[in-house]
């Protein structure tokens, strides 16, 4: 009705207002929530640069008034995991002497199944890529008991390279599915063509799929690496004093009840334990956004 | 000889990871399964007595509380997920300029440890020290929020941490899906005059309907399998508050020591999963295959 009684400039300018305050709402809308996702990060950082004192008297959200690294390096170097007081250093050394080598083989693995399931399709090959294709959803607590004994009588229980063996078991079914549904688009006939030349199965994944497959490679390095780091359940049921990946440690140092709680060393714990991953994210952000979509959205 | 070796070559490069598969995955769950229906305390024993650890999991208090824990936990933090993450993609996908650097920071949670993110909210949500001093201090002095150290609200606790985590990886689902919508169609709708949120509810949200299968999908596996976050943000407690099913079957396995327990609430969780993942499985093999 309204609209009726005015003039046509006047009915524009109407509409022109309602449009800027719509697109200030969905300003503001997004600012808050991203202030919802930021705060906790910008709550540990500041936290970790604040002395104990500052904590105790001032407020959460607010910028530290001295900054000091102390924590950081107590973190580092000197806080407690139990008995132990020697920081997060060795561990963070165990999960990266624990990561690389599992990413790297669970990697080359899924890459050369991958390359089997997708070109080289034999009677009983869809049933093999379905039976390992379900190995990723269960829930690892079912495999727990058994891994345990296995390692022990594998003589690698406790030890850095049993966590590698069983990262890389329980890998191999994301990386071989990641591989399969890069390298499934790859039209058969460069295969047939290459045979044809003479080209035998290894040479064919050298010379031709190889090159092709930088991408799904970091695709998978990434989100092997990124699952590996951050796994705590299997860090904390096959590994002892000593041997603790990361994660196992920043927990233990943050539950340790000996003495004051240091939350600010905990917060910079925390932090240093989040950093590689989060490089990660930060350097390499789309394809770790691809890898995280790869196992859910498909065809 | 070389032929017979070509032929075949395929099946052996395939075959460790199969072996591996049949042993690590399908032969441990079958032992675990076996052990579930044994006396097994802190050995493992193999005479197969029938379901008395069942019976003894389902009367057990502390597994249900585990139970009803999943079933809050799963509920709200799936729903809330999607919920937030469908909301955050729609606002996102009003053409805004600063996009990439604010999907960057709805995301980046998914990169994080469990642990880290537990510790964090643990810290938050410190009842002398987090939010609950910062509001008092703004002058509400009756403010409490003491949910970490509530045994009836310490669940929710857990249901902010998680939420906080994946909620950006839902949107960023939903952004891609929202994309994916065919733009004809969109702007024939807006020609006709259409408002945007009757297109959003009657033409977009309805074609990605495979899309919140697939969150919902990924979302549940989730929830069954968080162990990390409950083990930093509250140890299982108060007392057994917090208890998952993940976190029980921890406990009894390697600090009760009671292997008969801890295999048969694994195999509980493991049917769970398999109700939810295998129909989807078994429609997503059935669709490649055609």
């Amino acid at each position: 009705m309204t609209d009726m009684t005015l003039s046509a400039p006047a009915r524009a300018a109407s509409r022109n207002w309602t449009r800027i305050a719509l697109r200030w709402l969905l300003f503001t809308l997004l600012g808050l929530f991203a202030l919802f996702y930021l705060m906790p990060l910008f709550v540990m950082v500041t936290t970790s640069l604040k002395s104990l004192e500052e904590i105790r008297t001032g407020s959460l959200v607010a910028f530290p008034r001295e900054v000091t690294f102390e924590a950081w390096r107590t973190a580092w170097s000197g806080a407690c995991t139990g008995i132990q007081c020697e920081g997060l250093r060795p561990y963070f050394w165990n999960s990266v002497i624990l990561a690389i080598p599992a990413v790297a083989i669970s990697t080359i693995l899924g890459a050369i199944n991958g390359y089997v399931i997708a070109q080289w399709k034999f009677k009983g090959a869809n049933l093999i890529f379905s039976l390992m294709l379900f190995g990723c959803f269960i829930p690892f607590q079912v495999v727990l008991l058994p891994m345990a004994r296995m390692l022990g009588m594998m003589g690698i229980a406790g030890t850095i390279p049993g966590l590698i063996f069983v990262h890389v078991i329980y890998g191999i079914g994301f990386t071989t599915l990641f591989f399969r549904n890069y390298y499934v688009s790859i039209p058969q006939e460069l295969v047939k063509a290459a045979k044809v030349d003479g080209a035998g199965f290894f040479r064919i994944f050298w010379s031709i799929f190889l090159p092709l497959s930088l991408p799904i490679v970091v695709v998978t390095v990434i989100w092997q690496f990124t699952q590996i780091w951050n796994d705590f359940l299997f860090g904390v049921s096959f590994s002892q004093a000593g041997t603790q990946p990361v994660t196992v440690a920043l927990n233990n140092i943050v539950n340790s009840t000996t003495g004051v709680k240091e939350y600010n060393v905990d917060m910079a714990a925390a932090i240093i334990a989040a950093l590689p991953t989060l490089l990660v994210y930060v350097v390499a952000g789309k394809y770790f956004i691809r890898g995280l979509t790869a196992g859910s959205v498909k065809g | 000889m070389t032929e017979w070796l070509e032929r075949h070559i395929p099946k052996m490069v395939l075959a460790p990871s199969f072996i591996a598969t049949l042993v690590f995955v399908y032969g441990f769950i079958a032992w675990t399964a076996w052990v579930s229906l044994t006396r097994s305390r802190l050995l493992p024993k193999y005479e197969v007595e029938g379901l008395i650890q069942y019976e003894r999991l389902f009367a057990s208090p502390r597994f249900d509380t585990a139970m009803m824990n999943l079933f809050i936990f799963g509920t709200l933090f799936i729903l809330i997920s999607m919920v937030l993450g469908l909301l955050i993609a729609i606002l996102l996908d009003q053409k805004i300029r600063t996009e990439g650097v604010l999907r960057t920071i709805y995301l980046y949670p998914m990169a994080l440890s469990m642990i880290v993110t537990g510790t964090a909210w643990k810290w938050i949500m410190n009842p002398g020290l987090g939010i609950e001093k910062m509001v008092r201090d703004w002058g509400f002095e009756s403010f409490s929020f003491d949910w970490v150290i509530d045994p009836d609200m310490a669940i929710y606790a857990i249901v902010i941490a998680g939420v906080w985590q994946a909620s950006g990886f839902v949107m960023a689902l939903f952004l891609a899906g929202l994309r994916s919508v065919d733009g004809e169609i969109i702007k024939a709708a807006q020609v006709d005059g259409i408002p945007s949120w009757r297109i959003y509810s009657a033409i977009i949200i309805p074609s990605m309907a495979p899309i919140f299968l697939s969150a919902f999908i990924v979302l549940a596996h989730l929830a069954i399998k968080s162990f990390d976050l409950v083990i930093a943000l509250t140890g299982g407690g108060p007392g057994y508050a917090t208890d998952l099913p993940a976190t029980y079957m921890y406990a009894m396995a390697f600090s009760r020591g009671d292997i008969g327990q801890a295999a048969s609430s694994a195999m509980v969780m493991m049917a769970v999963v398999f109700a939810i993942v295998v129909p989807y499985l078994y429609s997503e093999l059935r669709v490649k295959h055609d």
